[in-house]
C-alpha cells in the first residue's frame, strides 16, 4: 500500500516534471522540470529495490547532468527571450502523431508478458546489488563494457579536438589565468 | 521488527537526530566565533549565558522575528524553495552517519544512525549534489546579480571539487570492500599489530584530498569565493533575510559538522575507540568517541578558516582540475595494485 503512494506521488510528479520542461517559457524552469522527472525516475528505481540504480542515476542525470545545464543556462544569461516561433512547420502534427503511437505502444506492450518478462525474473536481491551488478560487468560482459568505454572516451577526445581546432589550425586558448 | 515497530523507531531516530544536528550548530556556530576571535586575538561573543553560549540562541531568536523581505523581481517560488531545499539536502545527508556501536536491549539490536544503507557512500554523493541547486536557485531566483554570480561560481566550484570527493573515497571502499557507512567503520575496528589503531587514515593521500575538497565542498575559508564579501557582497543569499536566510545559515553549518563526521567516518575510525567499564559505559564510549573526532575535524575547519587566506577563482578551478583530481586518480591505482599483490602475490613471484 506504501509503495503505490509513493508510486503514485512519484509518477505524478515525473508527468508534470516532463510537462513543465516542455511548455515553460523560461529555461531555468525548464530546467527544473527535467529535475524533478529525473529524481522521481531515482525514486522508482528505490521501488524496485534497485539502490544502487537509484543512487547513480541521482550522481549522474540529478548530479553532474542537470547541474551542468543549470550552469551554462545561467552562463549564456537566462533574461534573453528565447525565438519561440515556429520554423518547421509540420512539427505539431508529425509529434501528435507519434505520441499517439508512443501511447498505442504502451498500452499493447504493457499486456504482453513477452514485453514486461516473466515474474520469477526479478528476485530481488536487497543486499549486494552492487557486487551483483560487478559481477555481470566485469565477469559476464566485460568486452561489451570496455568497448561502450573506449566509445565514450573517443566522443569525449573528439569533442575536445572540434572545440580546439577550428579548419584553419588551433584556436586561441583561454588557459584561465588572469590578465597581466 | 513488526511494521509499526519499525515506523515507530524510525521516527523517535529521526526527531533525535534533528535534535542532535540543531543543537549541534547552535555549539558550533558559538565555538567558531570564539575560536576566531581567539586567533585574531579578539574576545568574541561573550555576554549572553557562560562564556556566551547562548549567542546563537539569540541570534536566531533575533532572525526568527525579523520581516523576510522579497525582491521586486525575484521568481518567487523558487526563491522560496531554495532555502528549503538546502535545509533538507543538509539534513539527509546525516541520515546514514553511524554515531555510535549498535545497542542491544532485550533481544533487539538498534543501530545507532537512522538507516544504514547498502550504498550509503554513493547515497551521501547523489545527496549533497542536490545540494548545489539551493544555492544555484537561490542566486538565480533573486533576480539580483550579486547573487547569480555567487552562485555561478558557486555551481562550477561544487561540480569541480564533487569529482575530488568522489574520488578520494574510491580507495577507501576498495581497502572496506562495502559501501555501508556502518561497514566501513566496522572494517576500520582491528589494530595493525595490536598496536595503532587500524583506521583508513593511513591512506594518506585520500584523507588528504577529501578534507580539502569538503572545505571547497562546503563553500569554507579557503574556499568561500561563493560569498566573498569584499567581492560580491554575500553571494547568494544576498538578498535573503529573516528566517530565509537562517536556514541557509543553518544548512551551511549542518553541512560543516555532517562533512566533519563524514570524515571521523570514513578516515579516523568512526566510533571505534578504547571500550572498558560496566555495559551502559560501552554504549555510550563510541559515541563519545565519534564526537570528539568530529569536533578534532571541526576545529580543522575553524583553523582552516582563521588562518588561511581567500585564493583566487581562477586558481581554485585550476587546482581542483589539474592537481587534485589527477593526484587521485594516480592514487587509486596505486591502491589497485596495493590490493592486486595482497591477494595475488607479487608479479614475479
Amino acid at each position: 500500500m506504501a509503495e503505490f503512494v509513493v508510486f503514485a506521488v512519484f509518477a505524478l510528479a515525473a508527468l508534470a516534471g516532463a510537462f513543465v520542461m516542455l511548455v515553460a517559457r523560461n529555461p531555468v524552469y525548464s530546467a527544473i522540470g527535467l529535475l524533478t522527472t529525473m529524481f522521481s525516475i531515482a525514486v522508482f528505481y528505490v521501488l524496485l529495490d534497485a539502490h544502487f540504480i537509484a543512487a547513480i542515476q541521482v550522481i549522474i542525470y540529478t548530479g553532474a547532468v542537470m547541474t551542468l545545464f543549470m550552469f551554462v543556462i545561467m552562463m549564456i544569461g537566462v533574461d534573453r527571450d528565447e525565438d519561440t516561433s515556429e520554423r518547421l512547420p509540420y512539427q505539431r502534427p508529425i509529434g501528435i502523431i507519434l505520441a499517439i503511437g508512443f501511447a498505442g505502444v504502451i498500452v499493447v506492450a504493457g499486456s504482453g508478458a513477452w514485453v514486461t518478462g516473466s515474474a520469477s525474473f526479478a528476485v530481488p536481491d536487497l543486499n549486494g546489488t552492487i557486487e551483483t551488478i560487478a559481477d555481470e560487468l566485469f565477469g559476464t560482459w566485460t568486452v561489451p563494457f570496455l568497448g561502450t568505454v573506449f566509445l565514450l572516451t573517443i566522443a569525449a577526445v573528439g569533442t575536445i579536438a572540434l572545440a580546439r581546432y577550428g579548419p584553419t589550425g588551433p584556436r586561441p586558448v583561454d588557459d584561465g589565468e588572469e590578465p597581466t | 521488527m513488526s511494521g509499526l515497530e519499525l515506523l515507530v523507531v524510525s521516527g523517535i531516530k529521526v526527531v533525535v537526530a534533528f535534535a542532535f544536528l540543531v543543537l549541534t550548530v547552535l555549539v558550533l556556530v558559538w565555538v567558531e566565533r570564539r575560536v576566531v576571535a581567539f586567533m585574531q586575538n579578539r574576545y568574541g561573543p561573550n555576554r549572553a549565558g557562560p562564556g556566551g553560549i547562548l549567542q546563537t540562541l539569540a541570534d536566531g531568536l533575533k532572525l526568527f522575528f525579523k520581516e523576510s523581505m522579497t525582491p521586486r523581481k525575484a521568481q518567487f517560488l523558487l526563491y522560496i524553495a531554495a532555502p528549503v531545499l538546502a535545509v533538507v539536502t543538509a539534513l539527509l545527508v546525516f541520515v546514514v552517519i553511524p554515531i555510535g556501536a549498535p545497542v542491544t536491549i532485550g533481544d533487539t539490536t538498534y543501530t545507532l544512525q537512522v538507516t544504514d544503507l547498502d550504498v550509503g557512500v554513493l547515497y551521501i554523493l547523489a545527496i549533497s549534489s542536490l545540494g548545489v541547486y539551493a544555492v544555484a536557485l537561490a542566486g538565480w531566483s533573486s533576480g539580483s546579480k550579486y547573487p547569480l554570480l555567487g552562485s555561478v561560481r558557486s555551481a562550477a566550484q561544487m561540480i569541480s571539487y564533487e569529482a575530488a570527493l568522489g574520488l578520494a573515497l574510491v580507495p577507501v571502499i576498495m581497502f572496506s570492500r562495502t559501501t555501508s557507512l556502518a561497514g566501513i567503520v566496522e572494517a576500520q575496528s582491528g589494530t595493525f599489530g595490536g598496536l595503532l589503531p587500524a583506521w583508513n587514515i593511513v591512506l594518506l593521500p585520500s584523507f588528504v584530498i577529501f578534507l580539502i575538497a569538503g572545505f571547497a565542498e562546503t563553500n569554507r575559508a579557503p574556499f568561500d569565493l561563493v560569498e566573498a564579501e569584499q567581492e560580491i557582497v554575500g553571494g547568494y543569499h544576498t538578498e535573503y533575510s529573516g528566517m530565509r536566510f537562517a536556514f541557509f545559515f543553518l544548512a551551511e553549518y549542518i553541512n560543516m559538522f555532517n562533512m566533519a563526521a563524514l570524515t571521523a567516518t570514513f578516515f579516523l575510525g568512526g566510533w571505534n575507540g578504547p571500550l572498558f567499564g560496566p555495559t551502559w559505559l560501552r554504549y555510550v564510549l563510541p559515541v563519545i568517541w565519534f564526537l570528539i573526532k568530529s569536533w578534532v575535524v571541526v576545529f580543522l575547519f575553524i583553523w582552516a578558516r582563521g588562518t588561511l587566506p581567500r585564493i583566487r577563482y581562477d586558481q581554485l578551478m585550476a587546482f581542483g582540475w589539474k592537481r587534485l583530481i589527477p593526484v587521485s586518480l594516480v592514487w587509486i591505482m596505486l591502491a589497485m595494485v596495493a590490493i592486486g599483490v595482497r591477494r595475488f602475490g607479487l608479479p614475479w613471484a
